[in-house]
């Protein structure tokens, strides 16, 4: 006769089950988490520490603005919040008009205002009271996106319009008394690693989007050359192709025209980025079915507008998530201009540390710029993913 | 992409046609310097330049000066957490600006790094470099630059810890397989190799693109020595190093280091404002004409001192610049010895050879008639 | 038959697109061609590579070619070439291997290791490598204890802030015999193969089995005899010991190295650890299954139905994850790793000559890129799925 198991069964439900199941569930699992976690302790016990007793953290308090802004004119500070405020208030209308679409990339924006404005609570009274205002601004655009007639029109024409009146409020303008030009050299700190994002991405897809046809081309000709662009491009390290436009740029321009540094490192990251970005929407072009041109030329529709009115909208949209990748990339990359001596984010964070009073803070000092980098991309991934959904990619 | 295996292999062909003639063609024998090489070799006639004139002019208009500085050096030129600029340096930059716009601060600051600084000036992208940069042979010659007068005499030195080295009167071969910081890009870096090379002593270089790096690294105890300039090695050591009383400055000097401003060859007008500004600021020294004590000077009767301030003769005018220039340099800014004191002063580094010619150093003004 | 205007005809126009493309560039060309000249003029600069043979003058740290201050510049900046291939090639060894365990890590069912995987794989990928790099050299490399109080670790090795020293080996008199000893029985292996293929193809009975174990028995035999032969080993084990102030023998990665290694392993690792776990999931659930109900283990099943499936989608991103390696070596100027990059930009400095400087160190990278992307893609072509 077998033996009868009477014992109850294993516990299949309850954090106990969760822990051996996914913890314990066999022998060398066991080793790995009794390794895992005493590694994790240890490492995590002396971060805290350090952070707790040896790290001095007023060096990130001291300077928080000048890793924010450089060396941007103080008394110009006020144009940068309006910069803000104008982003919360397109948020909060783009989740007025679009709801749910928009809803979580807008509850983020909130919650990131609510936590600097957290941070900055004791140590600068004005950062408190601006980011407060920020997140009060999102709120009441949410309302006026609810009741607003052509909301979703608005909007849109806000967010194009949003990009180039970054620049006049950054830049400033000779003609407006109210924003008198501000030096480029002066454009320092987080404010032109975002600035270099932007244009990098910005610029170099109108530029990616032609090697990307000239790619696909029946020509010849304008075929090689494209091939050609984009392989030598992806073949060289970015830091050469700053360096070129650096140093090669001016000499190949009219001995008159000296366009400051920083335009010549925008220009370095559009050519190169636009190699890559010929990559992506290329991608997206072979995604596009026969049919879509046997339909188009059925129509009617002459080559040109088959592809600017049927190919590059479908396309382009099947390359959002690529294009975004490219963002974060780019986001990462724009750090290497502190290698050709501009005062990115990272170059600020070297001269923090160079400061007599804060010798030997290289830890704390990197450590906020790696979360700052690290912050901003996590917040990038999430509107990727948001963004993607909304446009359904890989679903229809 | 098989299209790119025919490319690949061009490319493979040329490198190793290039691979051919590279390994040590001609052996070139250590006596001769390099200097003289180079000379040597490339007899290319430099072509006449470009009548210039126009940079005097392009500034006026502009209104303020552009000049490149150093950005994180501090004693010469750095950048505090604010965005206020200081240094000795920057102080020559304040100076003509004073001089063209009777304005010390109509000036537009570049932070320039190592490598580009002298790129920047040929460029045309500042109008100035006043960045603790080595008058050479080179520079003046091929890279196209015009060096103006020597602002501070400086040498190559090297500073050791103190448990390697503590004699400061020790010779290189006390450095026998060390490691050594240097910053990439510069004289010094050239220096240190001709000089242990000379000394038959075998060494490390690590070398780093900015000067924060190298002492970061030395101060870690990456690098046994660190080597720089004399003034560079006092001022970073103080300002840098966790604890500069462990480490010593040796006496050896290993390199004739002339500071001094630069703007790009071909534009003698430019040239000469930028210079006769510095010659009037160590003039007015040599006489004590200080920013505090310049208006009493206005009244004076000597001469020489009339003709500096611009009172009577029209010196200034001669330059394109107004006539009491050296006045409103003096008046905002400082002679030569008060920037010297203002920056340097507190790194307790002293005058030595860059004290005036009267004092038995070698600051010199040519006279003003 | 209707006629065509030639204005109409497609070919026509296709030339005369080509045409107007060809004019512009050339335009373009001419315009950025005076500047040049105009420019270089101004400055009174003169383009050529004779500068080339004139002696460097300055000294690199780390060289793997013989290299001194007297050499010519070129020579330099082939030193430079092969200290970046060096760093790329160790790099890209490592961070296979970094990635593959890691891939398989975010894949574990123990939720620990997973989850801890996953936390690697997202911070790494979202932060610039030039930070990480710079934390590895100042803020661990740097930090470690000086050569006295070396940290030791079993081996022997060492850790200290001039570098981590490593055992090795070192070749004896006896090498060159053994060499040729092992090219023999290596050579015996493709023998074998080719003349039991060839039985194979005529034997009208299927051959054993068994003789598969020439491959085994042959090769011994060679070696066997070789050792009897020359008895002494060809390698014996070079280790680092501290002699005075330094350590001795071993072999040495220097700090700057171990950093930018240490930096480009892990953060390529990221990268490549998504892909592999990407590839893993593309094999389809089925074929698991199936493998399981014919039988195999858990790890026959990975060993030989998922990963060879995986490796067809693993390969081409991957190819490109070791092209960014080889150029983000190029970061090592960040933190004094003597690379090409670092030793154009001396040379560039003492010599002023940017065009022929950037054309010589984008030349320089690019053929290396082309040279990965050929291996990789004739690698490829191997274990592309072949259609019948």
């Amino acid at each position: 006769m077998a033996a009868i198991d009477l014992r109850p069964p294993r516990l299949t439900v309850g954090p106990l089950a969760w822990v051996r199941k996914n913890l314990f569930s066999t022998w060398y699992n066991t080793a790995l988490t009794l390794g895992v976690s005493w590694l994790l302790y240890s490492s995590l016990k002396s971060a805290a520490l350090w952070s707790q007793t040896e790290a001095r953290w007023g060096v990130i308090e001291a300077n928080l603005t000048l890793f924010m802004i450089g060396q941007y004119p103080r008394e110009e500070l006020w144009r940068i919040w309006l910069v803000i405020y104008l982003l919360a208030a397109l948020v909060g209308l783009a989740w007025g008009t679009w709801r749910n679409a928009a809803r979580g990339f807008a509850v983020m924006a909130l919650g990131a205002g609510a936590a600097f404005a957290l941070i900055c609570f004791a140590l600068n009274w004005e950062a408190w009271i601006n980011w407060l205002i920020a997140d009060a601004i999102l709120l009441i655009f949410f309302l006026i996106g609810n009741f607003l007639p052509y909301a979703s029109r608005v909007t849109v024409v806000g967010w194009l319009l949003y990009f180039p009146a970054i620049f006049l409020l950054v830049a400033g303008s000779r003609h407006i008394a109210a924003l008198p030009p501000v030096e480029m050299s002066a454009w320092s700190g987080l404010l032109l690693t975002l600035l270099l994002t932007i244009v990098g991405n910005l610029g170099s897809l109108p530029l990616g989007i032609l090697l990307a046809l000239g790619r696909q081309s029946k020509l010849p000709i304008v075929r090689y050359f494209s091939i050609g662009y984009i392989e030598l491009i992806r073949g060289v390290p970015l830091v050469t192709v700053l360096y070129m436009a650096d140093i090669l740029l001016p000499l190949f321009l009219p001995v008159d025209v000296r366009p400051d540094r920083v335009i010549r490192a925008m220009v370095g990251f559009i050519l190169f980025e636009a190699a890559y970005q010929a990559e992506n929407v290329r991608g997206g072009l072979q995604s596009i079915h026969r049919g879509q041109y046997e339909a188009a030329h059925a129509l009617g529709l002459s080559g040109a507008l088959t592809t600017a009115l049927i190919v590059l909208p479908q396309a382009l949209r099947a390359v959002v998530p690529a294009l975004f990748n490219s963002f974060i990339s780019l986001f990462k990359d724009t750090s290497l201009v502190a290698i050709i001596g501009l005062f990115d984010l990272l170059r600020i964070a070297r001269s923090v540390i160079a400061q007599p009073e804060w010798l030997g803070t290289h830890r704390e000092v990197y450590l906020f710029a790696f979360l700052i980098y690290w912050g901003f991309n996590l917040a990038f991934t999430y509107g990727n993913r948001r963004v993607e959904q909304a446009l359904g990619v890989g679903k229809r | 992409m098989p299209k790119f295996s025919y490319v690949f292999g061009l490319l493979v062909v040329i490198s190793v046609l290039l691979a051919a003639c590279a390994p040590s063609g001609a052996p070139i024998t250590v006596e001769v310097t390099r200097i003289v090489e180079v000379a040597g070799e490339a007899p290319t006639p430099v072509p006449p330049p470009v009548a210039g004139g126009e940079r005097l002019q392009t500034v006026l208009d502009r209104g303020k000066v552009i000049c490149g500085v150093h950005g994180s050096f501090q004693g010469f030129g750095f950048v505090d957490s604010a965005g206020a600029w200081s240094g000795f340096d920057v102080d020559f930059c304040r100076a003509w600006a004073a001089a063209l716009f009777n304005d010390a601060e109509a000036v537009e600051f570049r932070g320039l790094s190592a490598q580009a600084r002298f790129t920047a000036v040929q460029s045309g992208e500042v109008d100035v470099l006043s960045r603790n940069s080595t008058w050479t042979w080179t520079r003046d010659t091929e890279l196209g630059l015009t060096f103006g007068p020597v602002t501070f005499y400086d040498g190559q030195a090297i500073m050791v810890k103190k448990e390697i080295v503590s004699d400061p009167t020790a010779g290189l071969d006390a450095l026998e397989g060390a490691n050594v910081c240097v910053q990439s890009g510069t004289t010094t870096e050239l220096n240190l190799a001709d000089q242990f090379r000379a000394a038959n002593v075998g060494y490390t270089p690590v070398v780093f693109e900015d000067q924060t790096a190298a002492f970061q690294a030395y101060d870690e105890g990456r690098c046994d020595a660190i080597t720089s300039d004399r003034s560079q090695l006092a001022t970073q050591g103080q300002a840098v190093l966790a604890n500069f009383a462990d480490h010593v400055i040796l006496d050896l000097v290993m390199s004739k280091e002339p500071l001094a401003p630069a703007v790009a060859q071909g534009d003698d007008k430019w040239a000469d404002a930028v210079h006769w500004v510095v010659y009037g600021m160590i003039q007015a020294e040599e006489l004590g004409i200080t920013s505090a004590n310049v208006d009493s000077f206005l009244s004076s009767q000597d001469p020489v001192v009339r003709r500096l301030l611009g009172v009577e003769g029209e010196l200034g005018s001669k330059l394109g610049l107004s006539n009491d220039f050296v006045y409103r340099v003096i008046k905002l800014v400082g002679n030569y010895g008060e920037v010297y004191e203002k920056n340097l002063g507190p790194f307790n580094l002293a005058r030595g050879q860059n004290a005036l010619w009267t004092d038995g150093g070698l600051m010199y003004a040519p006279p003003f008639r | 038959m209707i006629y065509k205007a030639f204005w109409r005809d497609i070919r026509f126009l296709q030339m005369l697109a080509q045409g107007i493309f060809v004019i512009l560039l050339a335009l373009a060309a001419g315009y950025l061609y005076v500047n040049v000249t105009a420019n270089l003029q101004r400055q009174g600069l003169t383009v050529g590579y004779g500068f080339m043979k004139n002696p460097a003058s300055f000294d690199i740290g780390e060289s793997y070619i013989p290299y001194q201050a007297s050499d010519p510049y070129q020579r330099a900046l082939i030193v430079g070439v092969v200290n970046t291939l060096v760093v790329s090639l160790v790099g890209i060894l490592l961070t296979t291997i970094v990635g593959v365990l890691v891939g398989i890590a975010r894949l574990s069912t123990n939720w620990l290791v997973n989850k801890l995987a996953a936390a690697y794989v997202g911070v790494l990928r979202n932060t610039p490598l030039i930070i990480q790099l710079m934390f590895w050299y100042f803020g661990v490399i740097l930090q470690l204890p000086s050569v006295k109080q070396a940290i030791e670790l079993p081996g022997p090795a060492f850790l200290t802030n001039r570098g981590i020293y490593l055992p090795w080996t070192e070749t004896t008199a006896t090498f060159p015999a053994w060499r040729m000893y092992l090219i023999l029985a290596i050579i015996s292996v493709f023998v074998i193969w080719f003349v039991l293929q060839i039985a194979r193809s005529r034997a009208s009975i299927p051959l054993s089995p068994s003789w598969n174990l020439s491959y085994l028995v042959i090769p011994v035999l060679i070696l066997w005899l070789g050792a009897e032969i020359q008895p002494a080993p060809p390698i014996t084990p070079y280790l680092p010991e501290l002699a005075g102030l330094n350590f001795k023998g071993g072999l040495r990665l220097t700090p700057e190295f171990a950093a930018l290694l240490f930096g480009l392993v892990l953060y390529t690792g990221a990268f490549i650890a998504e892909i592999v776990r990407a590839g893993i999931l593309a094999v389809s659930r089925g074929q698991v299954e199936a493998a399981r109900s014919l039988g195999l283990t858990n790890g026959q099943t990975l060993r030989l139905i998922v990963f060879p499936q995986a490796l067809r989608v693993i390969i081409p991103p991957l190819t490109s994850q070791y092209l960014n390696l080889a150029k983000n070596s190029s970061l090592a100027i960040a933190i004094g790793y003597p690379d090409l990059f670092s030793i154009a930009g001396t040379v560039f400095n003492q010599t002023g000559a940017a065009i022929e400087i950037i054309v010589v160190m984008m030349l320089s990278y690019l053929s290396l890129s082309l040279f990965t992307s050929l291996i990789m893609n004739i690698y490829n072509s191997r274990t592309r799925l072949v259609e019948r």
